[in-house]
């Protein structure tokens, strides 16, 4: 998320960058390690093969824009199951 | 089905195991104790001749007309105020008797219009019925004296008449506003001579509180209240059984025709949603089933600038299906999808996912529930095991303490508000958690113990709060944590830390701790303690957060598995909860199970003979975004308006104009049609044949009051498309589409057509467990085994005001207009709101230099749009309000794409905005074209 100098933020980033950044910052409560688990889990459980697949086409490039929680996730989404483009 | 003239008893039935045995005439009946003579007689048999009671209300014993007999007693007291006593015999026919009721009834008809041949009501008029059955042969006082005859009739409701006339002062529409609806706006005015019925002080009923829900018209034993239709068209002859098309209270309705034209919608006794109650929705607003606006032949065109062109229905679904067909050879199996409406029946909404899985080959089907109650699907699934709420309506009345959260049932669920207002009556205490001041909060007869007004998007702050009392203060429920929970111990640690107590929470909630440390007192202590929310709760970035936070206050105080409390969503519209049941979520095949389920994928596979992809699909936004990306290229929408309901109108509308084929099926051209490039029409309620599940999970039957004006049923054009695409789908009925959800859902096993009209309704989980239906969940267990306590950890939403945007802007609905409006914007109904309002707090609009009525812009970071403003203190300062039930106003202009964490629902009730004078010229953009009232 960037903000502008009147303190709003804007939507220049991917809609998979965004929504897994989203729910990274609803883990304050849990351990990094178990806090990527769950981030990656929802993952798996609600989206669709092609955002999770841009989600991983576009962590390493955007890493910076990525929650660090969000960036664990995808690490462990990238190293646990290959996902299919599903189209 | 002969239900015309519905029985009625007299007075209301007397709960309790405890019988006495009268005998009435000569024949022993066995009653309920504190049962009337009038009731027990009318058990046995024996109607005793009455006016000012019926059994939707207390008695009241005015019209002496109900007088009978008792042996041992003297005089003749009414019948319908004197309860039974062991062993009592009652005589209901005697000379003496028999010339009382001549006498009262005499002076009835000397006040009365001797009209009956020619009054709307001939042949459903009880005063005319009495006069028969008590044997008036003479009126010997003539009209030379005073009488009432030229008093002038009030006809400016648009749905019924008031002729003052006519009336007999029995009190029954005064006691029905009071007793069933709770508005309190009739009255008798004046004494003696003078008594008449007085909507508010003397008013018009349009100048009054009247809410128009009919009750008083119902209950009306003359021509004094009717409704317009019934004057212009006459009475009905003939009734069909069905359920109302709006919100997710799902009220039983008989339609009343008059040949193949209907004349009326009376809500039905035996319902068990309204038990003969209506909203003025349900009662009135119907015309829009046969407004000329609706399009009844389907259209194709190429592109959205070219003009619509009418064909048949084959060639539009061939045309369907080829162009899908097309993209899927072009773009790939995922790069279609379908929307299923909760204004649509289950076995329609059932054939469009099975048409999604099994003929597109993918999982991409979503329901509107996305933007509504998503998050209580999620949330309640975490905590519960299921996506449902837990009780059934009746329930409220066995509540001590009720919790409204970011709801307004007098608005959005008005039959449902009159139960819970009778049981505030009646004294349960009544919490609100809502930024807005809603009726409710104070209102005739009510009074909220605790109306906490917390800044929009800090209901997870609030919840945290109350539980942290709960824990702190010793006020859990141990024996019921301990025998029905899980996971309670780390979950009470981290809701015991400071920074969830309600001192820490103050300032960002704006609730003070005082008050907040109050209500959780009174939540966990006070008895029966029921939780009712609505889309304050799941609109919201932390949406999902919140519903599991109410879930985790529940269990803690022990408040589930019994009448009187509970979790319960008020669900929007009519099948809200039908359509999420019936497989409409990419991640979730019918009965909430999951599509990675190897063992429920099989079951599907087998029957339908098709693969079933593993993995979830896009959801609404999400097909938005892939839209825009260019991987979803087509896209089926059966009765819902995204471009109007759904967030950032600008975003959804690009996304409709970067898809080659959008299909919409409605009753009319909705803003997302201007973006289509096939229109199938679609049918209203009163054309359709299935059930609907309304918010308690109760399934009601949707019976055709007449032919599919368009000459096809919704549930056999999907079939017909998928056919098309290359995979066989029929039903020779609906019932067969229902038995398939029963064969293949284990929820929804016991249910058939059958049972339905034998039973009038059922409420799921039915099955062999539960043949005829659960009216309370998780009784012994939850449906996951163990209730699990999840850690809820607010998180600010990161839509907040700014130095440009100062405001907050939420939304909402209200009585008379519904969602979109594409309905009541098509009925009366405008007379009472013709236009969406900003409401904005005195304070706001003076430091803006806006007048009550001034035109304004409101506009937020992603669009501009302008309204009229209406100054009101409901809100807090820095808050502002409107409703989304215009298209020319176009609320969601401006609300932002941010949306729950778990669910993607948006975040609607949380906008950065400004607010200012519009000057002529200036720049409010508006998409949408001007729409001016549609009543025909």
């Amino acid at each position: 998320m960037t903000r502008s100098d009147t303190g709003e933020h804007t939507t220049a980033i991917s809609p998979q960058i965004r929504l897994a950044n989203e729910i990274a910052v609803q883990f304050p409560h849990l351990p990094p390690e178990e806090a990527a688990e769950a981030i990656a889990k929802h993952i798996r459980q609600f989206w669709d093969p092609r955002m999770k697949a841009e989600l991983l086409r576009r962590m390493d490039a955007e890493s910076t824009a990525l929650d660090p929680k969000a960036l664990a996730a995808a690490r462990l989404l990238r190293d646990q199951a290959p996902t299919s483009a599903g189209r | 089905m002969g239900l015309l003239k519905e029985p009625d008893l007299g007075t209301p039935a007397k709960p309790g195991l405890a019988t006495v045995t009268v005998e009435v005439d000569g024949m022993p009946v066995q009653v309920p104790e504190g049962t009337s003579i009038m009731r027990a007689a009318a058990l046995s048999g024996t109607e005793i001749p009455k006016l000012c009671a019926t059994d939707s209300l207390d008695a009241f014993g005015s019209c002496r007309l109900c007088l009978v007999e008792i042996d041992g007693r003297k005089g003749t007291p009414a019948s319908c105020t004197t309860p039974v006593a062991e062993g009592m015999k009652v005589r209901t026919q005697t000379p003496r008797l028999e010339k009382l009721r001549q006498g009262v009834m005499e002076l009835y008809i000397s006040d009365h219009p001797l009209d009956c041949l020619t009054c709307s009501a001939n042949g459903d008029c009880e005063l005319q019925d009495m006069s028969g059955v008590v044997g008036l042969r003479q009126v010997r006082y003539g009209y030379e004296g005073d009488n009432h005859l030229d008093l002038e009739k009030d006809t400016s409701n648009p749905y019924f008449d008031f002729d003052p006339s006519k009336c007999i002062v029995c009190s029954r529409c005064v006691r029905a506003c009071g007793e069933v609806q709770g508005t309190f706006a009739l009255t008798i005015s004046g004494r003696g001579f003078e008594s008449k019925v007085s909507p508010s002080a003397n008013d018009l009923f349009m100048d009054s509180e009247c809410v128009s829900c009919g009750a008083c018209v119902q209950a009306c034993p003359t021509a004094t209240l009717q409704e317009k239709s019934v004057v212009d068209l006459g009475m009905p002859n003939r009734t069909v059984l069905t359920t109302c098309a709006y919100c997710g209270v799902g009220c039983s309705f008989k339609a009343e025709l008059r040949g193949d034209e209907l004349v009326r919608m009376v809500p039905y006794k035996d319902g068990g949603a309204n038990e003969g109650h209506s909203c003025v929705k349900g009662r009135f607003a119907f015309g829009y089933a046969t407004h000329p606006d609706r399009q009844l032949k389907p259209m194709v065109r190429e592109r959205i600038t070219d003009p619509w062109r009418e064909v048949d229905w084959e060639t539009a679904i061939n045309h369907v299906a080829e162009r899908m067909k097309d993209i899927q050879a072009r773009h790939g199996v995922g790069a279609i999808g379908g929307i299923t409406s909760s204004r649509c029946t289950n076995e329609e909404v059932y054939v469009v996912q099975k048409m999604v899985r099994a003929a597109f080959g993918n999982n991409n089907v979503d329901t509107c529930a996305r933007v509504c109650h998503s998050p209580t699907g999620y949330g309640l699934k975490q905590t519960f095991g299921t996506s449902a709420g837990t009780q059934d309506f009746k329930s409220v009345a066995q509540s001590d303490v009720i919790m409204v959260i970011g709801a307004n049932p007098t608005d959005g669920h008005p039959v449902f508000a009159s139960r819970m207002k009778r049981r505030l009556r009646e004294g349960a205490r009544l919490i609100v958690v809502d930024p807005r001041r809603i009726d409710l909060v104070r209102s005739p007869h009510i009074k909220a113990d605790h109306h906490l007004q917390l800044a929009p998007g800090t209901n997870v702050a609030v919840v945290n709060a109350m539980a942290h009392v709960v824990v702190t203060e010793g006020l859990v429920d141990m024996s019921f944590v301990d025998s029905r929970c899980e996971d309670f111990d780390a979950w009470a640690e981290f809701i015991a830390r400071p920074e969830n107590s309600p001192e820490a929470v103050a300032e960002i909630t704006g609730v003070p701790a005082a008050d907040l440390r109050a209500a959780a007192r009174l939540y966990a202590t006070g008895g029966n303690a029921a939780i009712y929310y609505g889309l304050g709760v799941t609109e919201h970035s932390q949406g999902s957060t919140m519903v599991m936070g109410m879930a985790n206050l529940a269990m803690a105080t022990g408040n589930i598995g019994r009448e009187g409390v509970g979790v319960n969503p008020l669900r929007g519209q009519n099948n809200v909860q039908g359509s999420c049941d019936m497989g409409s979520f990419p991640h979730e095949l019918p009965g909430y199970r999951h599509v990675s389920d190897d063992a429920v994928r099989e079951v599907f596979e087998t029957l339908w003979e098709r693969p079933i992809v593993p993995e979830p699909g896009l959801r609404i936004p999400n097909m938005f975004d892939a839209a825009v990306d260019g991987s979803f290229r087509g896209l089926f929408v059966q009765g819902e308006d995204i471009a109007q309901s759904d967030p950032n109108t600008q975003h959804v509308t690009a996304a409709l104009e970067a898809m080659e084929l959008v299909v919409v099926q409605d009753l009319f051209l909705n803003e997302t049609a201007k973006f289509a490039h096939v229109f199938l029409p679609g049918t209203s309620f009163l054309e359709k044949d299935g059930t609907f599940t309304n918010a308690e999970r109760r399934i009601n039957r949707v019976r055709p009051v007449m032919a599919p004006k368009t000459g096809m049923h919704e549930w056999q054009i999907v079939c017909e498309i998928a056919r098309a695409m290359g995979y066989p789908m029929s039903y020779p009925h609906p019932r067969e589409i229902m038995a398939e959800i029963a064969a293949t859902t284990p929820t929804f096993a016991g249910v058939s057509f059958d049972k339905l009209d034998k039973l009038g309704s059922v409420q799921w989980p039915c099955n062999d467990s539960a043949p005829e239906g659960t009216p309370t969940m998780h009784v012994d267990a939850f449906v996951r085994g163990k209730g699990r306590f999840v850690q809820t950890p607010f998180v600010p939403t990161r839509e907040r005001s700014t130095r440009k945007y100062p405001l907050i802007l939420t939304t909402g609905r209200i009585l008379s207009q519904y969602n979109v409006g594409a309905q009541t914007r098509r009925t009366a109904n405008v007379a009472w709101h013709k236009e969406d309002v900003l409401e904005i707090h005195p304070h706001d609009a003076e430091v803006r230099g806006i007048g009550d009525g001034d035109e304004v812009t409101l506009a937020s970071r992603v669009g501009t749009t302008s309204l009229r403003a209406v100054l009101s203190d409901r809100m807090p300062v820095g808050v502002v309000y409107t409703t989304f039930h215009h298209p020319v106003t176009g609320a969601n202009v401006v609300t932002t794409e941010n949306s729950d964490w778990a669910t993607n629902c948006p975040e609607y009730k949380v906008t950065a905005v400004q607010v200012g004078l519009r000057h002529s010229g200036s720049a409010a953009e508006q998409e949408s074209e001007e729409e001016p009232a549609l009543v025909d």
